[in-house]
């Protein structure tokens, strides 16, 4: 089955928005397809955004529910769909103090930057074949430059919040931020070693074109890819900033009202950006080795990207919280010579396959099974280098005893 | 089973090492002299054949002319409990000297007695009132303390606050 | 770059189900220099009402001490009264207490573990998934009883009611479902690489401090004293009963914790022998309303699910006591807290505070 170019074969969603802009540049002046174009794909961006956030919180809810053993809200319409439409409705209706003695500029620009991030980076991820906002040829460092803006909306919230503990707080997560910066950039550049292009589009592209996915070719890179983003948009179990910081109730403390809830979106905003960029990179992002012509990609690729998002809320539900100096040196001891590792290899296998000419159905294989089992034995080697596995960490049980008054303090059980 | 020592036992036992230190003792306990007490709870826990180690708790009676503070002890490693009592004579200000310094829980338990009946411990690191806030008038388990619904005291209605 | 510690107060409201406990730390940076803990905001003055009641009104004053293990409270109080009054209870009264008691255990227990996971931020899901026990045990107690939390269960000389016919299925229902359910709790925790990170080497305290201390209950034997008023000194039928006690070696959090599970398991054990060696007759005795013990003094005590709980009596042979004293394992287990914490960051304070498991009822009265 061909693509056809009709405007009506929605499997490439450019067909539609083709033939409208055809139709403006015959009725108007040369540059309104162009602007046109521009404002349709930002435009479709937020619309995708914003009601898969408000489910997405609907979900979630139902989710941690059913891992919590109990149903998620079911009051608020049938099966609770109306839920997330409460609660927005609740906090615009709360009363929103401001501090008198905050940075009033800052404090108010600071919720509103909070989306800038996470709907930036959708500029560049291709939604399907060549359904992509603006097609960089540097795509993957355009997600790093743009991510990493995180760290000042952080703290720009928490510094003129005129607040000593939401200034800790925000600290220590710009301080966590900035750690994970580093393994997630290092693993990008592990999938663009193989597809030798920085644009996402290409990517994937690379990745129909010899008929795989890279998480096959870089499984130590997708796991570390997904722990430091999972830091980076303060999801549980490295929520430190976000939930119950213990007594620093975090960067967002003083916010109320609907302020507090620009930063509740702007985390499922990122964590999008996140599960798309994965999508995109590691799973194939709209292929499926040849659904998308039956299914239209731009499905398939956002059937990938809520997966993603379904094993972000399953790891919340499930994991307690690491203390922050614990996550900073799981980061630098951990999470960096691992990524530098698998750079260092995963250049090395494309230089032996380009440099000798094999095959890719025979080099790319090899390349797979080589890569994973570095991972196994990567993680494990290296966790018990550093300690991490080693008995102290093993599961106890405690000792049983039948009389009273022996004092066992010290002893190894 | 926990074997209860009789206040006799222990009387036997402490009057050799400390003349005099010892007022009363009946079946059930021993009162101490607040002078010797120190020592005689040092002795206490000390001794390889007593070994109460481990202070089960602390209270405050208010026997209406004097006051008793009331120590229960258990022993881990031989399992025998006892009682021991001691006096403070002066029912205005009652004072009795800490057993801190021998047994750390009695820190917080001294705070209590102290806050609700108003007995001092001498040698206490750090009396404070633990459950009342600094300017409440009184100790409230004290027999004299206002009496129940009823007999209020006009001029309590205006609580001097904490600063 | 100069520095200075700066004071911050944890609580009265705290995140988890503590109560009003109030902590002021003083910190540099992150760790902790001193902790000054502030307790006083749930006090009650129950030991000063209590002597204007009679001995069986005070029965319902047991129950809101600690309010999470409000058998036990009841079962203290009215072992006291009956030891100073000479009062004997017949054995079908002994073993339904040891039945409450132990069923209060585990209720205790489910909590205790979920409020100290729900601390280290594991987002209430054992929380919720242990409460589900804890249900079941609060219907058993609604159908004994007829109170969920503050049962007021016990009377002097046995327990209010005898059990109706639906308790008998509905516990043994319960206890057959449990050892599973335990094992699926230790399966999602014990193996948990982020729990051991977080708990392991915090908060430690050594079984001299310990025993100083005064501390009692998981506390003690999470710091590897072996010490349990069941086992040392029995009461009601637990000389008859076989159980185990558990005994942590580290004196850390996450000891504290194993000794919590491991008592879950003890307690169903206790339980399926209780049920059944529970004889016939009647379950109490009767008892004037207006009891007039004998003047004297009495200290009994029990093991509570928190620790050692002991009710000092002081009657003067009216019916009204003449003294009445709490010797409450929450507020004594609060002595070492200061040691333990200083050092430790506040995440790990709050981690530590929960694996001591105080109720603000008992502490403060």
């Amino acid at each position: 089955m061909l693509f056809l170019a009709e405007w009506w074969d929605l499997r490439d969603l450019g067909n539609p928005v083709g033939k409208f802009l055809e139709v403006l540049g015959d009725h108007g002046p040369g540059w309104l397809p162009y602007v046109a174009s521009g404002i349709i794909g930002c435009l479709a961006i937020v619309l995708f955004l914003v009601p898969s956030q408000m489910v997405i919180v609907w979900a979630e809810r139902r989710l941690i529910g059913r891992i919590q053993a109990r149903r998620g809200p079911n009051r608020t319409g049938p099966w609770g769909i109306f839920q997330t439409i409460a609660d927005t409705l609740k906090l615009l209706a709360k009363e929103a103090i401001t501090s008198r003695h905050v940075d009033r500029w800052v404090f108010w620009l600071a919720p509103v930057f909070i989306f800038v991030p996470g709907i930036t980076v959708f500029a560049v991820l291709p939604f399907g074949e060549g359904m992509v906002l603006a097609d960089l040829n540097v795509g993957v460092l355009f997600l790093a430059a743009v991510g990493s803006i995180n760290a000042i909306i952080v703290f720009m919230a928490g510094w003129s919040s005129n607040n000593k503990y939401a200034l800790l707080g925000a600290m220590r997560e710009v301080s966590m931020l900035i750690s994970y910066e580093v393994p997630q950039v290092l693993t990008l550049l592990g999938a663009v070693v193989f597809t030798n292009t920085m644009s996402l589009s290409g990517v994937v592209q690379w990745q129909d074109h010899y008929n795989t996915w890279l998480i096959f070719l870089q499984p130590l890179a997708l796991v570390i890819y997904l722990i430091s983003a999972g830091v980076e948009i303060n999801r549980s179990p490295t929520d430190i900033a976000e939930a119950e910081s213990e007594i620093v109730a975090g960067y967002h403390t003083e916010y109320s009202g609907i302020k507090f809830g620009f930063f509740y979106a702007g985390e499922y905003f990122a964590g999008f950006a996140i599960a798309a960029v994965v999508a995109a990179l590691y799973l194939g992002g709209w292929t499926f080795w040849g659904l998308e012509e039956w299914v239209p990609g731009w499905l398939i690729f956002l059937g990938k990207l809520y997966l993603l998002f379904w094993l972000f809320i399953w790891l919340r539900g499930t994991l307690p919280r690491l203390r922050a100096d614990q996550l900073m040196a799981f980061t630098w001891k951990f999470l960096l010579p691992l990524t530098l590792v698998n750079l260092f290899v995963g250049g090395l296998e494309v230089l032996i396959w380009q440099e000798n000419d094999l095959s890719a159905g025979v080099a790319l294989p090899v390349f797979a099974v080589i890569n994973l089992a570095l991972a196994v034995g990567l993680v494990v080697g290296w966790a018990r280098f550093l300690g991490h596995a080693g008995p102290d960490s093993r599961p106890r049980r405690a000792l049983l005893m039948k009389e009273v008054g022996a004092i066992v303090y010290g002893q190894e059980s | 089973m926990s074997r209860a020592l009789t206040g006799t036992e222990l009387a036997e036992k402490v009057g050799r090492g400390f003349p005099g230190a010892v007022a009363e003792a009946n079946e059930q306990w021993m009162t101490v002299g607040a002078e010797q007490l120190v020592a005689v709870a040092t002795h206490l826990r000390d001794d390889p054949e007593l070994d109460f180690r481990y202070l089960i708790g602390v209270c405050g009676v208010d026997r209406l002319d004097h006051f008793e503070v009331v120590y229960q002890l258990q022993s881990l490693s031989r399992n025998h409990t006892a009682v021991l009592k001691t006096r403070a004579l002066d029912h205005q200000e009652p004072q009795v000297p800490s057993l801190a310094p021998v047994w750390q829980g009695a820190q917080l338990q001294e705070r209590e007695v102290y806050d609700l009946m108003g007995i001092r411990f001498e040698g206490h690191p750090d009396l404070r009132r633990i459950f009342l806030w600094d300017g409440f008038p009184g100790h409230p388990l004290r027999k004299d303390w206002l009496g129940m619904p009823g007999g209020r005291h006009a001029g309590l209605g205006k609580f001097p606050r904490e600063d | 770059m100069k520095t200075e510690p700066f004071v911050v107060n944890v609580g009265p409201q705290h995140p988890s189900t503590h109560g009003v406990f109030r902590l002021r730390v003083t910190l540099d940076g992150e760790r902790i220099l001193d902790a000054d803990m502030i307790v006083g905001y749930l006090h009650r003055s129950m030991e000063k009402l209590a002597e204007s009641r009679t001995y069986t009104q005070n029965i319902p004053f047991t129950d809101r001490v600690d309010y999470l293990a409000a058998m036990a409270n009841n079962l203290a109080y009215c072992m006291a009264v009956e030891k100073l009054a000479g009062i004997e209870v017949p054995p079908r009264g002994q073993f339904l207490r040891v039945i409450m008691a132990e069923l209060q255990r585990l209720a205790n227990h489910a909590m205790a573990i979920g409020a100290f996971l729900n601390d280290c931020g594991a987002f209430y899901t054992p929380f919720q998934w242990m409460f589900r026990e804890r249900e079941h045990i609060l219907d058993l107690f609604e159908m004994a009883g007829g109170a969920r939390l503050t049962v007021n269960y016990m009377r002097i000389g046995g327990v209010s009611y005898d059990i109706p016919p639906e308790f008998m299925p509905a516990a043994r229902a319960l206890l057959k479902e449990m050892p599973q359910r335990i094992s699926e709790y230790e399966a999602l925790l014990l193996e948990n690489e982020i729990l051991i990170a977080r708990t392991r080497n915090i908060g430690v305290l050594s079984a001299d401090r310990a025993i100083g201390s005064s501390v009692s209950g998981p506390v003690l034997r999470g710091s590897g004293v072996a010490w349990d008023i069941r086992k040392a000194d029995p009461y009601c039928v637990y000389d008859q009963l076989d159980f185990d006690i558990p005994v942590g070696t580290r004196g850390d959090c996450y000891d504290r914790f194993l000794v919590r599970m491991e008592e879950l398991r003890q307690s169903v054990h206790i339980l399926e022998q209780a049920l059944d060696m529970l004889p016939g007759g009647p379950a109490s005795v009767p008892v004037p309303l207006a009891l007039s013990p004998p003047p004297g003094e009495v200290y009994a005590r029990i093991e509570a699910p928190k620790g050692e709980l002991g009710f000092y009596v002081v009657s003067d042979g009216s019916p009204h006591p003449y003294r009445w004293h709490i010797r409450a394992p929450s507020f004594i287990n609060l002595t070492p807290l200061k040691d333990m914490v200083v050092g430790l960051t506040i995440a790990d304070a709050i981690i530590t505070l929960g694996s001591i498991d105080i109720t603000l009822g008992e502490v403060d009265r």
